[in-house]
C-alpha cells in the first residue's frame, strides 16, 4: 500500500498540446480518489502518466515516497483496469490473471493461490477456465479486475472501467468496486465522466477541467461548498442553475434583485460574506432541489418564494421536474411528485436561501 | 378524394401482384444467369488440371494413338507416377523443393514477425520510411531483379546450389509477408501491449506471448503465402539452376522432364501434377487462411 | 539508480526481477534501439536483395557485352534500334492490357454472380474456382501446352467436334499470342474475383436496400452503390496485376519460349534470352530495366491511394 503524490506535473503531447497543466494532488494510503471532469480535460492522461504509460513533461510523481518519473511501468507496482478490459483473448481467465505473476516469476503454489483468492472475492471462480470470448460485459469487467486484485500492487488504476457496461450493469459493478476496495483497501485512483460514479466511490473527488484540478475534496464538501463555478455546474444533477442578479444593500440587509418583480432577501448568516460585494452584478446559483413547491407548514428561515409559469413540466416518478424561462437563461425546479403542476400556469415556488451560492462573474469563483 | 382511395383497392390489386410476379421471376432469372455463369466458369477453370489427370493415367500408347475423344482414359494405369516416384532425379527435385521451402518458410516469417512487430507498435526514427519501402519492393518484380542478382549470386558462388536461391527468395516473400502482419498487428488494440507492459512483459514476451497469439490467423495466412510463393517460384531456379541434382521441382519438371522431340507426356504431366499437389493439399485444407491472406494485402493497406 | 529500484520495489515481496532501475528516457530509447534491431533483417532484405541490385542493374546495364568499359546509354539505343525489341516492348504492353482488362471484367462478373448466389453454396464454387490461381503457373501451363500441341490438341478435338476449324495454338504469331493471353486470364481472373468478391462483402446491404427505396433498378445500384464503394480495391488491384503481368515470365517461357519468331517476347523473357542464354548481361539488364518507368508510375498511383486511406482512416 502507499501514498501517490503528483507535484506540478505537466503533459504536453508532441504538437503543443497542454493536456495537463501543473497539477498537485496528495493521494492517502488506501485513499479511493476519483478524477472526474468533462471529456478531453486530460485526466486519463494524468491517470498514464501514473501508471508511466505517458512520459512525463513536467514536474514528478512518486508512488510510496519514491519518485517514478523514470520508473518504467512494469518496476512501478500498479495496475490498471482499462476502458474495454483489454483481456488477452488467447488465454482463459485463470491465465489472464496469472500472467502478471509468471513474468514476475511467482512460485506456481502462490500464483494459484492469489488467484483462487482473487476470484472468490470477485465471485468467478466458475469462469476460471473460459476464454474471454465466452464472457458477458460484466463478467469481463470482473475478470479486469482480478487482474489488478492478484498483483497486490501498491495502487490500482481505473479508467472509466464501467463506460462500456449498460446501465443497470454499471450500478450493480459500481457496488462491486466499492465492496472490493473495502476488501483489499488498495489506493485506487479511478478516473471516470459519471459523476454519480465519483460521488457514490470516491473518498475524495477531483474536479478537473482544461488539465487543470478545479478543486479537490469529499463527494459531500464538494456538493454543498463547491469552490468554482466549474465546480458548482459539474458536480448535481441536473445542474445548478446560474442566474444573473444585482446584489442590493437596503438599511443593513441584503437582498438579490432578479428582476424588478422578484427580489430574493440573504439569510442573515450570510450577509457578513457577502458585504464587501454590495452593488455588483453577480451570479446567483440555485440547485433544482433548492427550488420547491411551497409547503403549508414549513417555516424554516431563509426560505423565500416567488410565482413563475412552468412551461415543461417532466414527471420523473420520485419528482417533477420544472422548466421556466427568466430573461432567456432556463431555470429548473424539482417539485414533489404529489404536487399537480401544469405547464403554462403560475405556480408558486419556495427557494431555500441557505442552500444558494454567489459567483463572481469575472473569476468564476464562488463567493 | 376520399371516395377514389376506397374504390381503388380493387384497381390496384391485380398491378401489385404482377409487380410481385415479375419480382419473383427477375429474380429467379438472376440466379439462373448466375449459376449458368458459375458452371462454364467452373468447366473452364478445371478443364486443364482435368484433362492433365486424364492425359497422366494414360500410357504411352493410347497418348499417341487417339481413338476418339482425347478427354477420357481408356487403359487407366499408375504406371506414369510409380516412374516418377521411383526416379532418384525426380525424388531430388521434390526434396530440393522442400528444403529450399522450409528455409525461406522460416526466414522469412522470423524477419516479417520481428519487422511488422517494430514498425507496428514500437516505432523508431525512421520507421515510417520503411514500412512505406516495404510496400514498394512488394511492387518490384522478380523479373526486374534476376539478373544483377545472377551476378551477385555468382559472385557470392551459390550460383547452380540451393542456397543461393534461399538467399533470394525473400525478394518475393518478405515484403507482402511484412505488410500483411504490420495490418494484423495494428489490429490489436493498444490496451492490449498497455496491459502487459504493466503486467511485466518486456518486448520479446509482449511479441511472442500476447502478439503471436493473438494475430495467428495472420501469422498463417502469412506462412501459407510464404510457402506458396517460395514452391511455385520459377525466374530465380530457372536463372540460377541449370545442375539437376540442385533444382527444385517447377524449373524441374519444366526443364528435366523434357527431352527429346518425342515427350512423354503422361510422365510430363503427372509431374506437373506431383509437384503442384502440396500447395493444393494446404490450399484444400486452409482455404480460409489462405484467402484471407490473399486479401489482407489489399484491404488491410 | 539502483537505490531508487529498491525504494521502489518494496521489500517483502517476491521481487521483480531487477531490471537495475532502468530510467524511463533510457526504456524509450532502448525501446527505439530495439525496435531498430527487430527491422534490421528486413532493412538487411530490402537494401541488400532489392535495393542494391536494382541500383546495380543501372550500373551494369551501361556496360558493353564483356562488362570491361563504361557505354553509358549504347544498351539502349541498340535495343531501340532493333526490330525485334520494339516488337517485345509492343507485344509487351498488348499483352498485358488485354490480360488484365479481361480478367478485371471476367473477375468482376464472377465475384458478382458468385455473391448472388445463397451464401451456403459460396464455399465450394469459390473453392473450385480459385484452383487455377493456387497450381503453380509454371506447373499449370505445362497442361496448356499439352493441350495447344499441334498434333495432339484436345481443344481442336472439341472445335472440329463441334464442327469448328483446327486452330494453330502456338504455331502462327496471332494465334500464339492469343493462347499467352488465354493462359494468362485463365490463371489470374480468379485473384481478381477473389478480390472483388471481399469487396463485394463488405458493402452493407442496407445500402442495397436504401437505393432501392430511392428508386434505383439492379443496374443503377451497381453503378452507384458497388462501383463506388469499391473503387479503391479495384484500382489497387488493377493497377498491382498491372505489374505483375507486365512483369510475366513463367507462361512465356513454358509455352511459347518467345517464339514463334521471337513474336511472343515480353520484357522479362527477352531479358531472358538475352541476359542469360546468349550472355549478354548488360543488355539483359537494359531490357529489363524497360519495365521500370510502368512500375514507377504504377507505384505513384498507389502510393496515393494507400496514403490517402490512411489519412480518411486517422
Ligand atoms: N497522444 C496524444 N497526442 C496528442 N494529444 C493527445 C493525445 N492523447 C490525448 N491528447 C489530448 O489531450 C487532452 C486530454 O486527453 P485525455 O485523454 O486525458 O482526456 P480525458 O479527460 O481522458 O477525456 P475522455 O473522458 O474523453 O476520456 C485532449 O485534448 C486530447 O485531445
Ligand atoms: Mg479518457
Amino acid at each position: 500500500m502507499a501514498q501517490v503524490s503528483i507535484r506540478k506535473v505537466v503533459k504536453e503531447y508532441e504538437g503543443g498540446v497542454q493536456a495537463v497543466k501543473g497539477i498537485n494532488l496528495e493521494i492517502d494510503d488506501h485513499e479511493f480518489v476519483v478524477l472526474v471532469g468533462p471529456s478531453g480535460c486530460g485526466k486519463s492522461t494524468t491517470l498514464r502518466m501514473i501508471a508511466g504509460l505517458e512520459e512525463i513533461s513536467g514536474g514528478e510523481i512518486a508512488i510510496g515516497g519514491g519518485v517514478v518519473n523514470d520508473i518504467p511501468p512494469r518496476d512501478r507496482d500498479i495496475a490498471m483496469v482499462f476502458q474495454n478490459y483489454a483481456l488477452y483473448p488467447h488465454m482463459s481467465v485463470y491465465d489472464n490473471m496469472a500472467f502478471g505473476l509468471m513474468l514476475r516469476k511467482f512460485p506456481k503454489e502462490e500464483i494459484r493461490r492469489r488467484v483462487e483468492n482473487a476470484a472468490q472475492i470477485l465471485d468467478i471462480k466458475v469462469l476460471l477456465d473460459r476464454k474471454p470470448k465466452a464472457l458477458s460485459g460484466g463478467q469481463r469487467q470482473r475478470v479486469a479486475m482480478g487482474r489488478a486484485i492478484v498483483r497486490d500492487p501498491k495502487v490500482f488504476l481505473f479508467d472509466e472501467p464501467l463506460s462500456n457496461l449498460d446501465a443497470k450493469l454499471r450500478v450493480q459493478m459500481r457496488t462491486e468496486i466499492k465492496k472490493v476496495h473495502q476488501t483489499v483497501k488498495t489506493t485506487t485512483v479511478y478516473v471516470t465522466h459519471d459523476q454519480v460514479e465519483a460521488m457514490t466511490l470516491a473518498d475524495r473527488v477531483v474536479v478537473m477541467n482544461h488539465g487543470v484540478i478545479e478543486q479537490v475534496g469529499p463527494p459531500q464538501e464538494l456538493y454543498h461548498h463547491p469552490q468554482t463555478k466549474f465546480v458548482a455546474g459539474f458536480i448535481g444533477s441536473p445542474a445548478m442553475n446560474f442566474i444573473p442578479t444585482r446584489l442590493v444593500e437596503t438599511s443593513g440587509a441584503l437582498n438579490l434583485e432578479l428582476s424588478s418583480d422578484i427580489v430574493l432577501p440573504i439569510p442573515e448568516d450570510r450577509i457578513g460574506r457577502y458585504k464587501a460585494h454590495a452593488g455588483r452584478e453577480l451570479l446567483f446559483g440555485i440547485r433544482p432541489e433548492h427550488m420547491t413547491e411551497v409547503r403549508p407548514n414549513d417555516h424554516r428561515p431563509g426560505l423565500a418564494s416567488f410565482h413563475a409559469t412552468p412551461e415543461v413540466v417532466e414527471p420523473m416518478g420520485a419528482e417533477t421536474l420544472l422548466h421556466f424561462w427568466k430573461d432567456g437563461h432556463e431555470i429548473c425546479a424539482k417539485f414533489d411528485p404529489g404536487v399537480a403542476v401544469e405547464p403554462g400556469v403560475r405556480t408558486p415556488m419556495a427557494i431555500d436561501m441557505n442552500r444558494m451560492h454567489l459567483i463572481d462573474p469575472k473569476t468564476d469563483r464562488v463567493l | 378524394m376520399m371516395s377514389a382511395s376506397a374504390a381503388s383497392p380493387s384497381a390496384v390489386l391485380p398491378g401489385v401482384a404482377r409487380k410481385v410476379g415479375s419480382l419473383r421471376k427477375e429474380r429467379r432469372w438472376a440466379l439462373i444467369t448466375a449459376y449458368v455463369s458459375l458452371v462454364v466458369a467452373a468447366i473452364v477453370m478445371l478443364a486443364p488440371p482435368f484433362y492433365m489427370l486424364i492425359t497422366s493415367l494414360k500410357t504411352s500408347a493410347e497418348i499417341s494413338n487417339p481413338v476418339g475423344t482425347p478427354w477420357i482414359v481408356r487403359n487407366p494405369t499408375l504406371e506414369n507416377y510409380w516412374a516418377l516416384i521411383s526416379d532418384p532425379m525426380f525424388r531430388g527435385f521434390f526434396f530440393n523443393s522442400i528444403k529450399i521451402t522450409a528455409a525461406v518458410v522460416c526466414v522469412t516469417m522470423v524477419i516479417s514477425v520481428l519487422a511488422a512487430f517494430s514498425l507496428a507498435r514500437m516505432k523508431f526514427f525512421g520507421s515510417g520510411l520503411l514500412a512505406t519501402g516495404v510496400f514498394l519492393t512488394y511492387l518490384v518484380p522478380d523479373t526486374l531483379l534476376f539478373i544483377p542478382l545472377y551476378q551477385i549470386v555468382g559472385g557470392l558462388g551459390l550460383l547452380n546450389s540451393i542456397w543461393g536461391l534461399v538467399l533470394v527468395y525473400p525478394t518475393l516473400t518478405v515484403p507482402f509477408c511484412t505488410w500483411i502482419m504490420i495490418g494484423y498487428f495494428a489490429s490489436i488494440p493498444k490496451e492490449l501491449d498497455e496491459a502487459a507492459l504493466i503486467d511485466g512483459a518486456n518486448w520479446m514476451q509482449m511479441l511472442t506471448k500476447i502478439f503471436i497469439p493473438v494475430a495467428l490467423p495472420g501469422i498463417i495466412a502469412a506462412t501459407i503465402f510464404a510457402f506458396t510463393v517460395s514452391w511455385a517460384a520459377f525466374v530465380y531456379p530457372t536463372a540460377f539452376i541449370t545442375r539437376p541434382d540442385e533444382m527444385p521441382l517447377t524449373i524441374g519438371v519444366v526443364s528435366q522432364l523434357i527431352r527429346g522431340d518425342t515427350f512423354a507426356w503422361g510422365q510430363l504431366m503427372a509431374g506437373a501434377l506431383l509437384a503442384a499437389l502440396p500447395p493444393v493439399i494446404v490450399y484444400a485444407f486452409l482455404m480460409d487462411y489462405y484467402i484471407a491472406g490473399l486479401t489482407a494485402g489489399a484491404t488491410k493497406g | 539508480m539502483a537505490l531508487d529500484a529498491t525504494t521502489i520495489t518494496e521489500t517483502g515481496r517476491p521481487a521483480a526481477p531487477a531490471t537495475g532501475g532502468m530510467t524511463l528516457q533510457r526504456f524509450a530509447r532502448r525501446r527505439s534501439t530495439i525496435a531498430f534491431l527487430m527491422a534490421l533483417p528486413l532493412i538487411a532484405v530490402i537494401a541488400g536483395l532489392v535495393a542494391w541490385p536494382a541500383g546495380y542493374a543501372i550500373y551494369l546495364s551501361t556496360l558493353n557485352r564483356r562488362m570491361t568499359s563504361f557505354i553509358g546509354l549504347g544498351n539502349f539505343e541498340i535495343l531501340l534500334d532493333s526490330e525485334t525489341f520494339r516488337m517485345v516492348i509492343w507485344q509487351s504492353c498488348i499483352f498485358a492490357i488485354t490480360a488484365v482488362v479481361l480478367k478485371a471484367l471476367l473477375g468482376f462478373w464472377l465475384a458478382h454472380m458468385l455473391h448472388h448466389i445463397p451464401t451456403k453454396g459460396q464455399r465450394v464454387w469459390r473453392g473450385m474456382l480459385l484452383l487455377p490461381w493456387v497450381v503453380p503457373p509454371a506447373l499449370s501451363t505445362l497442361g496448356w501446352w499439352w493441350m495447344f500441341d499441334p498434333s495432339y490438341s484436345s481443344l481442336n478435338w472439341l472445335l472440329t467436334a463441334m464442327g469448328g476449324p483446327s486452330i494453330p495454338w502456338l504455331g502462327e504469331p496471332g494465334w500464339a499470342r492469343a493462347s499467352v493471353i488465354i493462359v494468362n486470364v485463365w490463371a489470374g481472373t480468379p485473384f481478381f474475383m477473389i478480390m472483388y468478391l471481399a469487396a463485394l462483402k463488405s458493402v452493407p446491404d442496407q445500402l442495397y436496400e436504401a437505393a432501392a427505396i430511392d428508386g434505383a433498378t439492379g443496374w443503377q445500384g451497381l453503378r452507384f452503390v458497388t462501383l463506388p464503394m469499391m473503387r479503391n480495391i479495384i484500382s489497387i488491384t488493377v493497377l498491382f496485376s498491372l505489374i505483375v503481368t507486365f512483369a510475366n515470365y513463367d507462361i512465356v517461357r513454358v509455352l511459347t519460349n518467345g517464339g514463334p519468331r521471337d513474336l511472343t517476347h515480353v520484357f522479362a523473357s527477352y531479358a531472358f534470352q538475352v541476359g542469360v542464354l546468349s550472355g549478354n548481361i548488360p543488355r539483359g539488364a537494359a531490357v529489363s530495366l524497360f519495365m521500370f518507368p510502368l512500375l514507377a508510375t504504377v507505384a505513384f498511383f498507389m502510393l496515393r491511394g494507400v496514403n490517402q486511406r490512411n489519412r480518411e482512416m486517422a
